[in-house]
């Protein structure tokens, strides 16, 4: 039988899809065709006559050596809150997949950062981390600036690396409890016979099982450090982007343009711009990584 | 049950329908203000609309927060773009250029006349209404919380370390810093990157321009000259100051601003706004005594009226013909001796005008302990007559460009970089600002 004999009329099924489509349109579509139209314009704040400028706004964002520091930031914000998330929820994972007693109770504790939100962990973890009074006050009264990322840009950097990984590595974790339990079990248990210790278990068997969830949380660890909102909301509310743009990663940076700046032009150029990176480290992703990974 | 239910629905809905189309009901007009003000500030602006209401019949003013003043202009922007903006909104003083050149306010001086209001304009202080008027001197939006930087001063600490002075000149702050660091306190001065009082209020009162052309007054092709007056000078001797340990850096970054250092009693001297003068009284214990004073100068120095800061309310154009008749009443309501003199005695911020002023001077306002000092305030804005250095900052972007000059003070005082390096650099990054706004508004005419 012909599957799309189902609905009698055409119009039917579009009828039914049209909220959905009309909202993707004004959500989506419609603020990307804004973004598009002012980046290659002069978008004066309060509206009014705007002026096709070509790549001069792309040409501006080019030449501003912030904004290739901002770049990097990006990088390094991403590819560290990416492995560190991993690593950590990898970790947590093996140790809760072993059903040792407990194993319920921490599985809800490693999940529950995940439900604060990042601008909320980011107030809290500058009076944890406060080089005056929080947790490294004492390793400063020894080493005096050991720890300082209201001066430092550095760590500055970390402090909020460490803020994302804490939110996000639950996220992780999740995920990677879920494909190890899919491991199955008569694989490991074949090799714990065979005197193969637990390390060796989870280096030989379970990671290569785990590829394709690694994979998958590469992609979007990497993307989410890059663009999502709590990237935002934790360097917002962490260190402002400060000390001397030390932790201004290219969200923070396309916001503060667009707002604190009311450079609406210049933050479309951007926010194209990134997205393009976003693309260019997806396709890497799939073209070269991806191939390494087997799935079942 | 159910029935009788939805038949008084219905009823109600019949009523509200029918009220509503019945033109035989004088309804209120409605009419909106957005403001910047939070916490305490906030609430005496609620306490405002509210005597407003109180007041009389025919209108009904809604009065929403929009918690910070760089969040009012951003959601005026966005509302005002999708026409849904509020008939009165409050824009700090670096918004200024940027509502002036939008189009989208109706001047204030027009809209008091077309709704049949005389208001002196001379009344109002001239520092204060030069900000928010033309070149020519044409007001443009109602001045409202006026404020200008005070030097804080901690009298108990003064005198336990021997100083029988009022720190009037940066020497004597010096002076008074090194005597104070003797008798063993470990913050004389505390200050942060706020350009405000280090860059802009020092440059008024040693007339030193920000900009050229006028500091933005006499056209849009201004550039920042701050790199090379004496804020300069001023940046290394606070360099030098903070090395030896005599001025200190406190911000939120560091776990302490200036302000509740000062309160806490952890630095002794600060500059900070007057309308801080309300919650340094409130939150400092009982019994500890301290001051305010203008700004120092250093020695020699002829000195000029300082800047005024805070907000301006602006009348968005687009809204309904009725609505700028309640908007004038408004304002007209909140410009009266009585509700001026009200506003600053509750908030710390100064009276605007020249009658406010002195008629609160008359009832001995400013002799009654709580508000005392605060008759400084009013000194510095007034000192001289504004000049071209003086009478304000007619920049674009300019929030953009503080951030830029802070920027680059943090990089000096935290990470030892070369001042004149980073004056340099902030002053190319914000004519780089200046430029693009002047690209923005290509064509049209700063009056």
């Amino acid at each position: 039988m012909d599957k799309h004999s189902v609905f009698k009329s055409w119009w039917l099924p579009i009828l039914f899809a049209l909220p959905q489509i009309a909202l993707i349109l004004l959500f989506f579509y419609w603020p990307a065709v804004a973004v598009m139209q002012w980046a290659f314009t002069l978008e004066p704040p309060f509206g009014g006559a705007a002026e096709f400028v070509g790549w001069a706004n792309f040409q501006d964002v080019f030449a501003d050596p912030f904004y290739w520091n901002s770049v990097v930031v990006s990088l390094i914000f991403s590819l560290c809150g990416t492995v560190f998330t991993i690593v950590v929820g990898l970790v947590l994972a093996l140790a809760v997949e072993r059903q040792l007693p407990g194993s319920g109770l921490f599985r809800f504790l490693y999940i529950l950062p995940y439900a604060i939100a990042g601008p909320a962990a980011g107030m809290a973890f500058r009076f944890i981390l406060s080089p005056e009074r929080g947790l490294m006050a004492s390793v400063n009264a020894i080493f005096p600036d050991f720890w300082n990322p209201a001066k430092y840009g550095s760590h500055a950097l970390v402090l909020v690396i460490i803020i994302f990984a804490w939110k996000w590595a639950g996220y992780t974790f999740i995920f990677l409890l879920a494909g190890l339990q899919s491991v199955p079990r008569a694989l490991t248990e074949a090799a714990a016979m065979d005197g193969a210790g637990p390390i060796r278990r989870a280096v030989d068997i379970q990671i290569p099982m785990l590829a394709p969830t690694l994979f998958f949380l590469l992609v979007i660890m990497m993307t989410e450090g890059f663009v999502g909102a709590d990237t935002f909301g934790i360097v917002h509310n962490t260190t402002g982007g400060g000390p001397n743009h030390g932790t201004e990663v290219m969200v923070f940076r396309i916001v503060d343009e667009a707002f604190k700046g009311l450079n609406y032009s210049g933050a479309s150029a951007q926010s194209i711009v990134l997205i393009g990176l976003i693309m260019v480290f997806t396709f890497i992703q799939f073209r070269f990584i991806e191939k390494r990974v087997h799935y079942k | 049950m159910k029935l009788a239910v939805i038949q008084s629905f219905l009823a109600g809905l019949l009523a509200a329908t029918t009220l509503g189309a019945s033109p035989a009901f004088a309804e209120k007009t409605k009419f909106e203000f957005w403001y910047g003000l939070s916490g305490d500030l906030g609430e005496r602006v609620q306490d405002a609309c509210k005597k407003f209401n109180d007041a009389q019949t025919d209108f009904e003013i809604v009065c929403t927060s929009q918690n910070g003043y760089d969040t009012t202009l951003q959601n005026t922007i966005a509302a005002y773009r999708a026409k849904k903006h509020p008939a009165i909104t409050q824009i700090y003083d670096a918004g200024t250029l940027d509502l002036m050149l939008s189009g989208a306010f109706v001047p204030a001086k027009k809209l008091m006349a077309d709704n049949g209001y005389t208001i002196d304009w001379n009344n109002y202080f001239g520092g204060i209404a030069n900000y928010y008027a033309t070149a020519a001197g044409e007001l443009n939006s109602f001045p409202f919380n006026s404020s200008t930087a005070m030097f804080y001063y901690n009298v108990d600490a003064f005198q336990k370390a021997g100083i029988d002075f009022k720190p009037d000149t940066w020497e004597q702050v010096e002076e008074a810093a090194r005597k104070l660091q003797a008798a063993g306190f470990e913050c004389p001065m505390g200050f942060n990157f706020d350009t405000w009082p280090m860059m802009e209020q020092f440059s008024a009162i040693h007339n030193q321009p920000i900009a050229t052309k006028g500091n933005g007054y006499e056209g849009l092709d201004a550039e920042l000259v701050i790199n090379k007056t004496k804020f300069v000078d001023q940046v290394k001797f606070f360099k030098k100051m903070a090395d030896e340990k005599l001025f200190v850096v406190k911000t939120k970054q560091l776990g302490m601003d200036t302000v509740p250092s000062f309160t806490s009693q952890t630095c002794q001297m600060i500059q900070t706004s007057i309308a801080d003068h309300g919650t340094v009284g409130k939150t400092l214990p009982e019994g500890v005594k301290w001051e305010v004073a203008m700004l120092p100068v250093w020695r020699g120095t002829e000195r000029q009226n300082s800047l005024v800061g805070g907000a301006s309310l602006w009348v968005m154009a687009g809204r309904p013909e009725a609505e700028y008749k309640a908007a004038a009443a408004f304002l007209n309501y909140i410009a009266t001796p009585e509700m001026a003199e009200w506003w600053s005695t509750v908030t710390g911020y100064i009276p605007v005008t020249k009658t406010g002023f002195d008629a609160m001077k008359d009832n001995g306002f400013y002799e009654k302990a709580p508000y005392k000092g605060r008759e400084f305030a009013i000194q510095s804005l007034t000192y001289t007559p504004t000049s071209q250095n003086t009478r304000g900052i007619r920049l674009g972007g300019f929030t953009q460009i503080r951030k830029e000059v802070s920027t680059s003070l943090e990089a000096i005082f935290m990470q030892n970089a070369d001042v004149q390096t980073e004056l340099d650099q902030a002053v190319e990054r914000s004519n780089a600002v200046l430029r693009r706004f002047e690209k923005t508004y290509a064509g049209q005419k700063l009056n």
